[in-house]
């Protein structure tokens, strides 16, 4: 059964309808959020607790329990929300639309979810890029400060909060949670070693905590229709309703909030008009932005979209980004140009991961070509298994699951490209193992 | 910070950039001044456009950043050079950003490449066509995937491009016109194609 309108979170995705204060509260955003308040911080967590709601940003770490490693009492040392609206994982753009579309749904938000750490400030550090859809947030924070909703006594609450929009300037990096308070701080975004966590040492060394913009966004309306509405979607412990991503080979790609847990052929074919050319013409998908390892068509067939459904294929719902390839694709380039991509977006802290990416670059670039040896392949596999874990943040490990993901479903593609290399131009000229560039 | 490129020989704010960096430094707690390196980087970056037409950070702009926030220089280096949006060099008129990531890849982004080339006189990557009109740079995932292949203008997203499109797009920058950014095939944002299949009946409106 396909989620309804009636349940759908974000009703201006599209941005059909008028993004601001007015429009929003006739939407139902900003309803009662002060009575909301007011049942205090514990009923705050514990409702998003049994709500069962995961993060949204990737990792899938569940919301309410995060938020209660927030010291119960401040030391003196004030407490920080800081929102992650980096996004920034290849596939992924649903932040964007919340950014730009249904602004106050984060606002709110981002109130609630401060009272719920004590928090009386918060920052959202939105991707360089959105340039445009920053603008349209500040309008709302703006609107929202003139209508008493933030500041001092926020709604009427008695809780001061403060929200601030931070813009980053270009790097994948700060995606990450650490990274991101080291930007935010002013430095290079380089991931800090944990621990100690954000809960406790984070933003200006004081208790943080970093959340994605969705997860934040879901957060009033979950409060006012209640944890069990939420729960009621998807699996157990995969609950509620997500933003998927779907795009690449389909017939018309499009940004969609559906129920957890919906099989990912159903959310193909309803959604996004069906893979081009039909569903016999699939080869795999990437599943959850470009971290999550490719699945081929036979796992495609029935596999649900949610944590644990992925995971039991080694790969992972991530920020639920589907990205379709049919069988016109040259599936070594596509993971070739992720390579590429880890290899930019490499922050150069951490030895295997500077050097890894651009060394698993170089061999998949060979790769695409087929000039290589057979054995290369185990070679790459084997270095893959020794940058990934052996880093201060998963950058590196998102960089290698890819091609993991590829050498472990389509392995004889690669072969048969290496094959096709020699019979046409020969044994390639043995080429030196490259540390650096 | 190449040998090559010819640096301005003085930086400093002018009072519209003085007024940005009030409203900037009230974000942040006292004595966490350093937190709006980023924002003022981008001051200086928008004040050349403004001043010389050419959007990008000269040394000396990064030093008034540091005299401004009681940093060291070199912190404000290491941030302005480590961020992948502070041109450290001149760039032309239009800034040309190609996503060549995977999800614009599989949609055609080479067509977009190679509609910019033709049509900007642009030889590649990192070059600016001879009239200092175009400079053409590859970025990475701008999360705007639904909607591939794209190109970003500055800070306008371009959507749903074709090799004709991005031609078409082109020239009208080229005319001086600036067209309304988005999908060019008329799609309502990140909607399928068509019209929303979702999102129908909303309560409320």
């Amino acid at each position: 059964m396909a989620l309804t309108d009636k349940d759908r979170i974000f009703t201006n995705l599209y941005g059909l309808h008028d993004w601001r204060l007015e429009a929003a509260r006739r939407r139902g955003h900003w309803d009662g959020t002060k009575a909301l308040i007011e049942k205090g911080r514990d009923w705050i967590i514990e409702e998003v607790k049994n709500s069962g709601l995961r993060g949204r940003g990737g990792a899938g770490f569940p919301t309410g329990l995060k938020w209660s490693f927030m010291p119960k009492q401040s030391d003196g040392r004030p407490h920080y929300l800081v929102v992650n609206s980096d996004e920034s994982e290849p596939g992924t753009c649903k932040d964007r639309d919340i950014l730009r579309h249904d602004p106050h749904t984060l606002v709110e938000g981002c109130l609630i979810a401060g009272v719920a750490m004590g928090a009386h400030a918060g920052y959202i550090y939105v991707r360089g890029e959105y340039y445009n859809e920053h603008l349209v947030l500040q309008a709302a924070i703006d609107e929202a400060y003139a209508a008493g909703l933030l500041g001092p006594n926020a709604c009427g609450s008695g809780w001061d909060f403060d929200l601030y929009v931070h813009r980053g300037a270009g790097a994948y990096i700060c995606g990450e949670e650490t990274a991101l308070i080291e930007s935010l701080e002013g430095k290079k975004g380089m991931p800090r070693l944990k621990p100690p966590f954000p809960a406790a040492v984070g933003l200006y060394g004081c208790p943080s905590t970093v959340n994605n913009v969705e997860t934040i966004a879901v957060v009033p309306t979950i409060l006012r229709r209640g944890a069990a509405w939420f729960a009621g979607f998807g699996r157990p412990k995969n609950s509620g309703t997500k933003i998927f991503c779907i795009q690449g080979h389909v017939n018309k790609p499009c940004n969609v909030e559906e129920e957890m847990s919906i099989p990912l052929k159903e959310l193909i074919e309803r959604h996004a008009g069906g893979v081009r050319g039909g569903w016999d013409n699939l080869l795999a998908v990437i599943p959850g932005g470009s971290s999550t390892p490719m699945i081929p068509k036979k796992i495609c067939d029935d596999v649900l979209m949610d944590f644990d459904a992925l995971r039991e294929h080694r790969t992972g719902l991530g920020t639920a980004a589907v990205i379709v390839m049919d069988k016109s694709t040259d599936l070594i380039k596509a993971i070739a140009r992720l390579a590429a991509f880890y290899k930019h977006e490499s922050c150069g802290q951490c030895t295997p991961c500077r050097e890894g990416m651009g060394w698993q670059k170089r061999l998949m670039d060979r790769m695409v070509e087929g000039r290589a040896e057979v054995e290369e392949i185990d070679v790459l596999e084997q270095v893959t298994r020794q940058i990934e874990g052996h880093t201060i943040c998963a950058l590196a490990d998102g960089g290698v699951w890819p091609v993991q993901g590829l050498i472990r479903h389509f392995r004889p593609l690669m072969e048969e490209r290496i094959a096709a290399y020699k019979a046409s131009k020969g044994s390639p000229a043995p080429t030196l193992p490259m540390a650096a560039e | 910070m190449s040998e090559e490129v010819v640096q301005p020989e003085s930086f400093a704010f002018d009072a519209e950039s003085e007024a940005q960096i009030e409203k900037i430094l009230k974000r942040y707690p006292p004595g966490k001044q350093a937190s709006a390196v980023i924002p003022l980087l981008y001051v200086v970056q928008r004040q050349m456009k403004r001043v010389t037409g050419s959007a990008w950070v000269p040394v000396k702009g990064m030093d008034a950043v540091a005299a401004r926030l009681g940093m060291a220089p070199m912190r404000v280096y290491e941030v302005g050079t480590f961020y992948f949006m502070f041109n450290m060099k001149p760039i032309g008129t239009y800034h040309l950003q190609i996503c060549g990531t995977t999800p614009c890849w599989l949609r055609g982004s080479d067509e977009v490449l190679r509609a910019c080339k033709d049509a900007a006189h642009v030889s590649g990557y990192g070059q600016t066509s001879e009239d200092g009109m175009f400079t053409l740079s590859e970025v990475e995932c701008m999360g705007a995937c639904v909607n591939a292949p794209m190109l970003c203008v500055d800070d306008d997203y371009y959507e749903d491009l074709d090799y004709e499109s991005t031609v078409k797009l082109i020239e009208a920058l080229r005319r001086g016109e600036r067209p309304k950014p988005g999908s060019v095939i008329g799609r309502q944002t990140s909607a399928p194609e068509g019209g929303p299949l979702t999102l129908t009946d909303v309560p409320g409106e």
